[in-house]
């Protein structure tokens, strides 16, 4: 599949991006966000290999951008954690180091989950999945990891 | 669905070009024979065309010239104000830099000797071929002037069949006779299009 003109690219994803971005960090700053997303974006854009992933691809670089910027995404209830102790949950730190090794959608389900806290509906908007199929990725992906760290 | 305001999106536009981060921009300006896609590299004007199709030219442009392809009104903005003085009448030569690495050769030496034929003036296929030192290449010519990247700028409408015909042109023909009407003080472009 190849990379489209960024023209394309940009107009597909844009309303998008800034809706996650708004979410992330406010109408007002989101502003500024949007407008660095899409420049880093145009940096890399020209060495991508292939146009697969193109969503999970930016939407990852606003959630760097949004970080950046200073804030953290606004922390989330996770009822499907309810009952479950913390220790069920793997610390980002002892999994990141290991993430690149995963298949490309459960690295990026894992690392939006665990590395950038996102919830599963906004993670399953950055791949262009359901909210359901976030969720598989990402807990199959810990399940792999934990597999190799045993 | 958040939509994103025009200010933000133009403003991301021109950040793009300023930074230099982009590979070809381009824009639909109004004319009097149609619409006509114009597009610039920063080496200059690389693309006009007639009646745009831009899901599909923008990935030929990004084939040639790189997949930074992103619509910029202001980047094109040169281009449209000499077009609208052409067409206004004001202008008979064009002041813009061109871009015409896609074509090596032949072709490139015969675009270069087209650009030399002065406006309100008419030429043949096989006088340029000639020039170029192949005068039986007419057919070639008529190739190379119906694949021109950069029609009006580089004028193919005043290149004509040896007895004097239009014989064709990749806009229509009857915009080449606009054309040609517009650079003879024929009355005529006020006419609406089409």
């Amino acid at each position: 599949m190849s990379v489209p003109p960024f023209e394309r690219f940009y107009v597909e994803h844009r309303e998008a991006v800034f809706g996650h971005l708004v979410r992330l960090v406010g109408r007002q700053r989101a502003e500024d966000a949007f407008q660095e997303t899409f420049l880093r974006a145009l940096r890399g854009y020209d060495t991508l290999q292939h146009g697969r992933y193109l969503r999970a691809w930016v939407f990852t670089i606003a959630t760097r951008v949004a970080i950046d910027e200073g804030r953290r995404p606004r922390p989330e209830t996770h009822p499907e954690l309810d009952g479950v102790t913390a220790d069920d949950r793997p610390e980002y730190a002892q999994i990141e180091h290991l993430a690149d090794e995963l298949p490309e959608k459960e690295r990026a389900a894992v690392v939006l989950r665990y590395g950038y806290d996102l919830s599963y509906s906004d993670i399953g908007n950055a791949l262009g999945s359901s909210e359901e199929a976030a969720r598989q990725a990402a807990s199959s992906g810990v399940r792999r990891l934990r597999r190799r760290l045993s | 669905m958040t939509t994103v305001p025009e200010t933000l999106d133009r403003k991301f536009r021109q950040a793009a070009a300023e930074a230099g981060l982009v590979d070809v921009s381009f824009d639909v300006a109004d004319s009097p024979i149609g619409p006509l896609l114009l597009a610039v590299t920063e080496a200059g004007l690389c693309r006009i065309s007639f009646d745009p199709e831009p899901e599909r030219e923008t990935e030929e442009l990004a084939r040639t010239f790189g997949v930074r392809v992103l619509r910029g009104p202001r980047e094109v903005d040169r281009v449209r104000r000499e077009l609208d003085e052409y067409f206004e009448g004001r202008r008979r030569t064009f002041d813009l830099p061109l871009d015409l690495r896609s074509r090596k050769g032949f072709s490139r030496e015969i675009l270069d000797r087209l650009a030399r034929v002065p406006y309100g003036e008419v030429t043949t296929y096989g006088s340029l071929a000639a020039q170029a030192g192949n005068p039986r290449a007419a057919r070639a010519v008529g190739t190379i002037m119906n694949r021109n990247p950069i029609p009006i700028v580089l004028p193919c409408h005043r290149v004509v069949g040896s007895t004097g015909g239009l014989v064709g042109y990749g806009g229509g023909l009857h915009r080449k006779r606009r054309l040609l009407d517009l650079e003879a003080g024929r009355p005529g472009l006020d006419i609406p299009y089409p």
